[in-house]
């Protein structure tokens, strides 16, 4: 065989997108489906508890908690915009207060446990309600733990300096996942305090 | 506790009484296929199909042949599905004729140096292998949302028997609540055809874990789940044992957990309810002591009632009223032992009560570890329970 | 002449035997490699080890069940091994195998250098693999020590109630459960992995309707993965959950039910099969093109259908549960949806039908096991069709029509094509060819095999024959065909011994392959057998599908066609 050129001729560029971002969206394509399959559970189980407490006589809506956590979706936002425009120090600013955000959202998650748990004496192997109540909140918060933890990576390393304009794309793919987490809590929220109380 | 299997009056050809479904299961029985208005090429598709289904498992003679189908359900379930082996075996045909003929047709030549021309595809042949099958799958359907309407669906008869059959691991559980009867293992019906014939309903639900009731000749299997309760029925046609087994895998002794159905003619069926109501009553021993070498029934009870066999099982009318086991009012009254595992003999019965689990190992009564002496005192004592 | 040149005729391929470094170093270069191909193999030989151990327990339960009444297996010792069975050839054969091809081959037809991301590569791998080992670490840690084998027993679906504490007490099913977790952790990875390199690494010119099928195929089975695995994953944890923490989910004593399980199950259970089968179409869209010498027929229409079939099976789950008491408007909904499978699959068989149609056949031994496949996988359908048949289904349901419905998938169709894609892509992996003489007593003895085991089996199904039951009475005439049944499972056996033996031998003394031995068209065959570890001197620019075809046919590109 004649050696025989693999090249043709062109002129397009060649384009494709980046792979962090088409692997952060296949990981939640991935992550909601678990989450889909306890939401059912949790929806499945609704008012089917042998003995309480029920959910009417212990939770309370966690108003506070939910508005700092939806809320730094919008912060995240404005650190995306600022590192895209290299603007280090409203990066640095904005980020750090989404991590605040969500660190608040955390702790609030750990006080409602904390009354469930000692005032209410309902844990994970009460009845069913415990059981799907504590796995669904216990997946998010988990989530949230992961989101805190990256992001806490970022905010050390952009506050000693190595986070630049070139990394705008890593810092996308981050907050992409950090929206994530804040749609699943409005599921969450809406499952468990709206439908299911 | 739901029950699932809602009934539908509306349907307009759904047969709407005893006299009507009794009509309809003997033509059924006779031309292999439910009394419905339904295209006549269907019909006869049917019918061939049960033939050639006939002939082909004609080879193996089995007891639990889906095929030989002796209830309503049970025929219509099976020309449905030979309807569809029909049409798959047709398709089968076609298929395979044409990748046979390929196969051998284009097979390449030896000394052939040239590439075969390149054809990329067609539009046209692509749209018409899509919209065949399509149309194929159409009536498929059709065919078996009919079928599955008129069993799932069908009304309850007034004068039905219902039953309620329980599963436990490794052996089934009945209850008559017209006649408040409790049995074990071997469920006994009227057939459904002629005079005093009734239709049987039967609602299944299960005290530990899934199992499945299947007795192929009367009809497809239907889930046994706790905290749950299904139903099903039959029209049996003709009196005689049928077999079948759990069709769920419920855990060691899943394959010994056998099931045999007694259809009784309505006389026969009123003398079985007759004995099964009787109450046994605590015999009165003539030495209480129960090592008493005298091996005889009334000192058996007593060894019967002091081991802690009362705990798992019941008697009517004894102090004995456990509800692990099967029920032992009128053990004598059946054939097996242990859900069909062994025959009831008085020497299987004593070997039985020895050590079940030579019979049936892993099944979830312990060996008792008794003296020869008390086995023969307890085994003297079940015969009698008539 | 252009600055890129065919690689194999740029003089790149030189017959150097493999140097000789100490076989420890080499052993610790396989334990440490993020190379997509030595990933790849050591796949495909992890699956191929289980397929033995998998088969050797089919064997195991086949000699138990050849007459009524016999002895060999203790009850409880049956149950572990068609649990073991199923669970080792579903996780560890089917889904390491298929994986393993993907690895291997997906980044060589689409240009790439590397998966996307070669460390999340390697992981999920050593993850997948610790399923293997946890699983198998139930016979010695399920109850303790000295041959307690406790294996799990509670089937491959391992239906709720029975995998409670309250059943089955001891760690067999921890066992199960966290193996099974690892080896999902491992998919997902995997899959997140071949969807980043089938988007984002194509080589230059090559556009998605320029790919070739089994890269569109690995796509499609992927993000199936990622929808089915996932479920199963969040069921295990559920599980889990019960198991360990006193929760409640299938608790039924508390209310829990038994029905969610198997929904969940089923929800991955059955897109997984068809994660199983969809590479074996994409092999056999490469294979059955090349063996014909013509192009894949209708390949929009093949991709449209593999997509359509990866969406439609999302819907089809409860034909599994026709029996558990769903409404007739349930069991009525599943049965056609599961019936539409059917539509899109037909779709497939026929353009293969049709590329087979006016080509020119070689009956190598990669189109010998393509050719069964075809007839083979075309009856696995038609009684999948049957089955869905809900009414006629609740007769049907786990009797042996079923055992032997999935097996002549899995077997008939998976397998035989997993045995043409090793015939087919062990020069590429090795370097060397396989022994077509063996190949041939291969082929034969296994279709003998697989045909007298599985074309028989649907017999005492159609009997009343249920699954799961370690003996059964002599008067149910189920006995002489179980022994027919024993017989082609042998059978079956020394061919695989056959074929681990051809393996073994060609590594070492097998005919050179050079770097195209098929005369093929994909990016895979321009470089030399095996790959340098970059896979291409020079990144490959594509014009058409069948970038080898333009390079032979300079008179007659397919390019000039696009
Ligand atoms: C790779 C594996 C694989 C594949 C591809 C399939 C494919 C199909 N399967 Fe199968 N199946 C299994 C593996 C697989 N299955 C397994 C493992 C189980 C048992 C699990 C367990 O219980 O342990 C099972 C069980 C199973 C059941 C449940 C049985 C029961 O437990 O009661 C059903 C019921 O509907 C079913 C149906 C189908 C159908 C309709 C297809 C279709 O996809 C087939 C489509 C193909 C064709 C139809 C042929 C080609 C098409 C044409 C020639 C066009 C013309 C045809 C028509 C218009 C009809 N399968
Ligand atoms: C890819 C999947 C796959 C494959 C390849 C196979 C292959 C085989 N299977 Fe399996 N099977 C399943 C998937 C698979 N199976 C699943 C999912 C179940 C359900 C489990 C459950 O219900 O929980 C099942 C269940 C199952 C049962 C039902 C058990 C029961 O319900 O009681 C049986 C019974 O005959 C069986 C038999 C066989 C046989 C004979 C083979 C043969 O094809 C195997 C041939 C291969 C070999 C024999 C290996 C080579 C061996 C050697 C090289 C050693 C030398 C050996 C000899 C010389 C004999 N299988
Ligand atoms: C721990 C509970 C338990 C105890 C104690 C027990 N049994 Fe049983 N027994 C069972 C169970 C469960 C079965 C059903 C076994 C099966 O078929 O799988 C059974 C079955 C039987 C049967 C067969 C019934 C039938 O209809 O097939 C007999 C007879 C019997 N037991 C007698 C006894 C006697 C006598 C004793 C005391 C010496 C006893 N059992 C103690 C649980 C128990
Ligand atoms: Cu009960 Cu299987
Ligand atoms: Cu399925």
């Amino acid at each position: 065989m004649s050696t025989v050129t693999l090249q043709h001729e062109t002129d397009t560029e060649w384009r494709q997108p980046a792979k962090g971002t088409v692997a952060m969206i296949t990981l939640i394509i991935a992550e909601s489906a678990i989450f889909t399959i306890f939401v059912v559970a949790y929806l499945y189980y609704i008012g089917r508890d042998v003995h309480g407490p029920t959910p009417k006589q212990v939770l309370e809506i966690p108003w506070a908690n939910s508005v700092c956590l939806l809320s730094s979706s919008l912060f995240i936002m404005l650190a995306e915009h600022a590192i895209a425009h290299g603007k280090m120090a409203a990066f640095k600013l904005w980020w750090a207060v989404t991590f605040l955000l969500g660190l608040i959202f955390l702790v609030g998650t750990g006080v409602e446990w904390k009354k469930l748990i000692f005032e209410d004496h309902l844990t994970i192997s009460t009845n069913l309600f415990g059981t799907t109540y504590y796995s669904l909140v216990g997946l998010h918060a988990f989530h949230v733990i992961v989101g805190l933890l990256l992001m806490l990576v970022v905010l050390v390393l952009a506050l000693l300096g190595f986070v630049e304009k070139k990394h705008a794309e890593r810092v996308k793919t981050l907050a992409l996942y950090w929206h994530f987490v804040d749609v699943v809590w409005i599921v969450v929220f809406t499952v468990v305090y709206v439908v299911g109380r | 506790m739901t029950i699932t299997k809602k009934r539908k009056a509306t349907q307009g050809n759904f047969l709407t009484s005893t006299q009507e479904l009794n009509c309809a299961t003997i033509a059924a029985h006779r031309n292999t296929r439910p009394v419905k208005s339904s295209t006549s090429i269907r019909g006869s598709l049917a019918g061939l199909a049960l033939l050639v289904g006939h002939q082909a498992v004609a080879l193996a003679e089995s007891p639990t042949s889906i095929f030989s189908t002796l209830s309503t359900p049970a025929h219509e379930t099976n020309s449905i599905g030979l309807f569809v082996v029909i049409i798959c075996t047709a398709i089968f045909a076609v298929v395979a004729a044409l990748l046979g003929y390929a196969f051998w047709r284009f097979r390449a030549g030896n000394s052939d140096e040239h590439e075969p021309a390149q054809v990329f595809g067609s539009m046209q042949i692509e749209l018409s292998w899509t919209i065949i099958p399509v149309l194929i799958v159409v009536v498929l359907f059709l065919a078996t949302a009919r079928t599955l309407f008129s069993i799932q669906d069908a009304p309850k008869p007034a004068n039905a028997l219902n039953i309620t059959a329980v599963g436990h691991q490794y052996w089934w559980e009945y209850h008559y609540p017209e006649y408040g009867i409790v049995t074990a293992n071997e469920l006994h019906i009227p057939v459904a055809t002629g005079n005093g014939g009734r239709v049987t309903y039967i609602k299944l639900t299960s005290a530990d874990v899934i199992h499945s009731f299947w007795v192929p000749q009367l009809g497809g299997k239907t889930d046994m789940l706790p905290n749950r309760v299904n139903e099903m029925w039959w029209d049996p046609q003709k009196a005689g044992v049928y077999v079948g087994q759990c069709g769920q895998y419920c855990g060691a002794q899943h394959a010994k957990m056998l099931l045999r159905v007694y259809v009784d003619t309505p006389e026969q069926f009123a003398a079985w309810v007759a004995g099964q109501r009787k109450q046994q009553t605590e015999l009165v021993a003539d030495v209480v002591d129960s090592t008493s070498e005298a091996v005889n029934p009334s000192v058996g009870q007593k060894v019967f009632e002091q081991q802690s066999c009362i705990n798992c099982h019941a008697v009517q009318g004894t102090v004995a009223n456990g509800r692990f086991g099967p029920d032992l009012t009128h053990l004598m009254s059946r054939d097996t032992l242990g859900a069909g595992a062994i025959q009831n003999t008085p020497e299987n019965l004593k070997a039985w009560v020895e050590d079940p689990q030579q019979f049936k190992p892993g099944c979830l009564m312990p060996a008792m570890h008794l003296t020869n002496k008390q086995n023969l005192q307890i085994t003297a004592y079940l015969q009698t329970l008539k | 002449m252009g600055s890129q040149t065919y690689p194999v005729a740029g003089g790149l391929q030189t017959e150097t035997a493999p140097s000789r470094h100490g076989y420890l170093e080499e052993i610790h270069s396989w334990i440490v490699t993020v190379d997509h191909k030595k990933l790849g193999i050591m796949y495909i030989v992890y699956a191929l080890l289980f397929l033995v151990i998998g088969g050797l327990e089919a064997i195991l339960m086949r000699i138990q069940l050849a007459a009524p009444g016999l002895h060999f297996l203790e009850p409880q010792t049956f149950n572990r091994m068609f649990t073991m069975h199923g669970t080792t050839m579903v996780f560890l054969v089917g889904m390491m195998i298929l994986f393993g091809f993907g690895n291997y081959l997906v980044p060589l037809m689409i240009g790439a250098r590397d998966m996307a991301f070669p460390r999340l590569n390697a992981f999920s791998f050593w993850m997948s693999a610790l399923a293997g080992i946890l699983l198998y670490f139930s016979f010695i840690g399920g109850n303790g020590l000295a041959g307690t084998g406790t294996a799990p027993d509670m089937g491959w679906f391992a239906y709720a109630p029975l995998t409670e504490k309250a059943f089955s007490p001891g760690h067999t099913t921890d066992y199960w459960t966290i193996a099974l977790l690892a080896n999902g952790i491992g998919s997902i990875g995997t899959s997140i992995n071949i969807l980043a390199t089938v988007f984002c690494m194509r080589t230059k010119g090559m556009t998605l309707m320029r790919m070739p099928m089994l890269p569109w195929l690995y796509a499609t089975m992927s993000f199936l993965t990622l929808l089915a695995i996932s479920p199963l994953t969040a069921a295990q944890a559920m599980l889990m959950i019960d198991r360990y923490l006193g929760g409640h989910f299938f608790d039924t004593q508390a209310g829990g039910s038994a029905i969610l399980w198997a929904h969940f199950f089923w929800i991955f259970g059955h897109p997984e099969v068809y994660v199983l089968v969809l590479p074996a179409f994409g092999m056999a869209s490469e294979i059955i093109p090349v063996f014909s010498r013509k192009a894949i027929f209708g390949y929009p229409a093949m991709v449209a259908a593999s997509v359509s079939i990866g969406f439609i099976s999302l819907g089809v789950w409860a034909h599994h549960m026709f029996t558990i008491g769903l409404t007739s408007y349930g069991n009525a909904f599943f049965t056609l949806s599961t019936m539409l499978v059917g539509v899109p699959t037909g779709i497939k068989l026929f353009n293969w039908l049709a590329t087979l149609w006016g080509g020119k056949i070689q009956y190598r031994p990669p189109m010998m096991f393509a050719a069964a496949y075809l007839i083979q996988f075309l009856i696995a359908g038609l009684t999948g069709i049957m089955l869905s048949v809900s009414a006629w289904d609740w007769q049907l349901h786990n009797s042996y029509f079923v055992v032997a419905h999935f097996h002549y998938v899995l077997v008939g169709a998976i397998v035989f094509m997993l045995f043409s894609a090793l015939y087919y892509w062990y020069p590429k992996m090795t370097g060397r060819m396989l022994d077509e003489k063996l190949a041939k007593w291969h082929f034969w003895l296994f279709l003998i095999g697989f045909h007298l085991t599985f074309d028989l089996m649907h017999i005492p199904g159609l009997l009343g024959m249920p699954r799961w039951i370690y003996t059964y009475e002599a008067d149910r005439g189920w006995g002489t065909l179980n022994l027919l049944i024993s017989i082609g499972g042998v059978i079956q056996g020394i061919a695989v011994l056959i074929f681990v033996y051809n393996m073994v031998h060609s590594y070492f003394k097998g005919e050179l392959a050079g770097p195209d031995p098929w005369d093929a068209w994909t990016l895979e065959w321009a470089t030399a057998s095996p790959p340098p570890s970059y896979n291409f001197a020079t990144d490959p620019v594509v014009g058409s599908r069948r970038p080898l075809w333009d390079l032979k046919h300079p008179d007659d590109p397919d390019s000039a066609f696009e």
